[in-house]
């Protein structure tokens, strides 16, 4: 059975396997091999029945082909209402198939269902709601990912994503040192303007234990500081962990499951070990999602729970406001126009519609909703792994015009986003299509706003 | 043959409909598994049932769903086509009729004219339905034979039906004709997407129990359908 070189059915395990395929630029050789890659359709077969249950195959078999689900989707609205983007004709013609087809499907169909799994569903889960039946069809593309992922069809990045969660615990490379020198360096970096700042690493017991997105020791790390700044001000005795401290899951963009639950067992591992009241995780959705909703079932955890009680950045934020910890100029709110993006997978899939929308209520003046907006808002364009795949950059782009009319239409110039995903989405936006708009997390935004206590002040 | 016909055909399509449905219930909650599905769902029994609740209750009542309010057309004509499906062969005096012969039972009808005006409803709305599956391009490109079929299963003892309750030339072929596609239609319930009818309650739950017990269902206000 051919395999390729840097394209095969193997999981990356070591630092040489994952530095051979980032040599490989823009994956060239890599889709090249993917093209004789075969299909072990026994294998497929045998994963199918075992994974392949009640649920699935009652979706894939009772599907009235009724088209409701159509307008659910933004790559439908955005391409010109073309009937191939109907979530229920591509989910019908790529796992449908494989599955009437008891996995006897060719590399041919394997990269068609790659492309479509990765390039017109965000797993954004839309669809699932405006279903009669309830078909949840970023579910099935999620899985159909993880069989894409199991046969070696899985885009470069998300190969390469994955690996990198496997030999590193964490994307983008950073490693558990990296990690805790970021947070010295942003202590010294601010300890002028912050008297008594501290990032208190590995502290047992804490009220709160704070995790992050690796992308944010990467390439943010201001807003680790920032974050470090806000517990300060807000009086939060809390703590980071010096591993198990990236909450993100490129793995789950990928399909790569075994690779998901080494990630988050490295996550709950840290919860356990320095048994925190509760976690706070940073302004990411995806990660969230990982950690907190899907986590605790890679994990086997029977209870769908995480170790400790989790809650996402807007919940804590919320809390702060309401409880007064946190205390907001009244001169210092937005007085521009201001809209929010929902992130889809802490909004629709967790139901932390309000605490969004409290905390707008606190800093905004003339707060403008998208239409639609909440658990029925549309995905920003560049989830699910999307935003980082090369290859579908022009579909990510068409996808895009979705959420940039949805912001012209409130007539608001900032877009508030608390999600790394629906961030960088936004930005690209900008870039594609220059209409004037900016985008901002919460915590820069608070950190504008809020009323320092005397004892906090910068020194003269 | 009329004998042969309402007697142990009947008993036939009524047991192979009501086992076939049964075994398509036990097979779809044995196949359930909290961790392939991702879903607690015996953990959290009351966050779940309150989810199934709402995600059925949100669907089965018009207009109670976004998907709903959003077409209101097509709300119309599909509540009604399922009304008629449902309210005609359940309350028709012709039915009640037979079970009060057969075991002394009571039944509850409805008014002849309701339910000429219903299968006349049933008919129209299903025809649209038809053709709508050919007029939209999003839903002709999901089409298959067998939805088409299943819809002339569906109203095949409609149409029959009428006709012989009206009296039209050649009564005892439409009788015979209703009856035989009402049992057709019975016997196919179990084995083909018409299964919905209790499959609907399954899938509608299932995804309530999601909402409900893992996707923001113990933490929010609970998803708007």
């Amino acid at each position: 059975m051919p395999e390729g070189q840097l394209c095969n059915k193997n999981p990356i395990q070591t630092k040489e396997e994952l530095d051979a395929l980032l040599a490989d630029k823009g994956g060239k050789q890599y889709y090249q091999e993917m093209l004789d890659l075969e299909v072990d359709t026994a294998k497929l077969k045998a994963s199918l029945d075992k994974t392949c249950k009640s649920r699935m195959r009652t979706w894939l078999e009772i599907c009235a082909h009724c088209g409701l689900c159509a307008d659910s989707c933004f790559f439908y609205l955005t391409n010109n209402r073309d009937p191939k983007q109907v979530p229920a004709y591509k989910i019908q013609s790529t796992l449908g198939h494989i599955v009437r087809k008891k996995g006897k499907v060719d590399a041919k169909h394997m990269i068609m269902c790659m492309d479509t799994a990765w390039s017109k569903c965000t797993c954004c889960n839309r669809c699932g709601m405006y279903c009669p039946y309830g078909i949840d069809m970023g579910v099935m593309f999620s899985y159909l990912r993880g069989l894409c992922f199991s046969q070696g069809f899985v885009p470069w990045e998300m190969k390469i994503g994955s690996g990198m969660h496997r030999v590193y615990q964490a994307q983008m490379a950073v490693t558990d040192e990296d990690w805790v020198d970021t947070c010295e360096w942003m202590c010294e970096e601010y300890e002028d303007d912050w008297p008594c700042l501290t990032i208190p690493v590995d502290k047992e017991n804490a009220d709160i234990l704070y995790l992050v997105n690796a992308r944010e020791p990467m390439h943010y790390p201001d807003d680790i500081a920032e974050a470090a700044i806000l517990f300060h001000i807000a009086g939060e005795d809390w703590t980071v962990s010096s591993t198990g401290w990236d909450m993100t899951s490129l793995s789950m963009f990928a399909g790569d499951w075994e690779s998901a639950r080494m990630q988050v067992d490295k996550v709950y591992e840290a919860m356990e070990r320095l048994r925190p009241k509760r976690m706070v995780g940073t302004e990411c959705g995806h990660a969230f999602r990982a950690t907190v909703t899907e986590g605790p079932y890679w994990a086997g955890r029977k209870n769908g729970q995480t170790p400790v009680p989790s809650f996402h950045y807007v919940e804590w934020a919320a809390e702060a406001l309401r409880s007064g910890k946190l205390k907001i100029d009244p001169a210092k709110k937005i007085k521009e126009p201001v809209t929010l993006q929902d992130s889809c997978n802490y909004i629709r899939n967790h139901g932390l519609t309000e605490s969004t929308r409290e905390i707008m209520s606190y800093i905004a003046e003339d707060f403008r909703e998208m239409n639609p907006n909440r658990e029925h808002n549309f995905c920003c364009g560049g989830g699910g792994g999307l935003n980082g795949i090369g290859r579908y950059r022009k579909e990510r782009n068409i996808g895009l015009k979705q959420k940039r009319d949805q912001i012209l239409s409130t007539g608001c110039n900032l877009v508030v986003t608390p999600c790394h995903n629906c961030f960088d989405a936004v930005r690209d936006l900008e870039e594609v299509f220059q209409v004037g708009i900016s985008w901002s997390f919460l915590k820069p935004l608070l950190l504008k706003m809020v009323e320092v206590p005397e004892h906090l002040q910068p020194r003269e | 043959m009329y004998d042969f016909l309402t007697g142990p055909a009947l008993w036939l399509a009524f047991i192979v409909c009501g086992a076939g449905l049964l075994t398509r219930i036990v097979w779809y909650v044995y196949g359930l598994n909290w961790q392939l599905d991702r879903v607690a769902y015996t953990r959290h029994p009351l966050a779940g049932l309150k989810g199934a609740l709402r995600s059925i209750l949100h669907w089965l009542i018009p207009f109670a769903a976004r998907n709903w309010r959003l077409r209101p057309l097509f709300t119309v004509t599909f509540f009604l086509f399922h009304l008629g499906l449902i309210l005609v062969p359940l309350f028709l005096e012709g039915h009640a009729v037979l079970l009060e012969q057969g075991w002394g039972i009571a039944w509850p009808t409805i008014p002849m004219w309701l339910a000429d005006a219903l299968t006349l409803i049933a008919l129209a709305t299903g025809l649209a339905i038809l053709v709508r599956r050919f007029a939209l391009p999003e839903v002709r490109i999901l089409t298959t034979g067998s939805d088409v079929l299943i819809l002339i299963l569906a109203m095949a003892p409609f149409l029959t039906g009428f006709l012989a309750v009206q009296q039209a030339p050649g009564y005892q072929f439409w009788l015979l004709t209703h009856i035989v596609t009402g049992e057709i239609l019975l016997i196919s319930i179990p084995f083909t997407r018409l299964s919905h009818m209790i499959m609907f309650f399954l899938t509608r739950a299932q995804i309530g129990m999601d909402f409900g017990i893992k996707r923001g269902g113990m933490k929010g206000r609970g998803i708007a359908w």
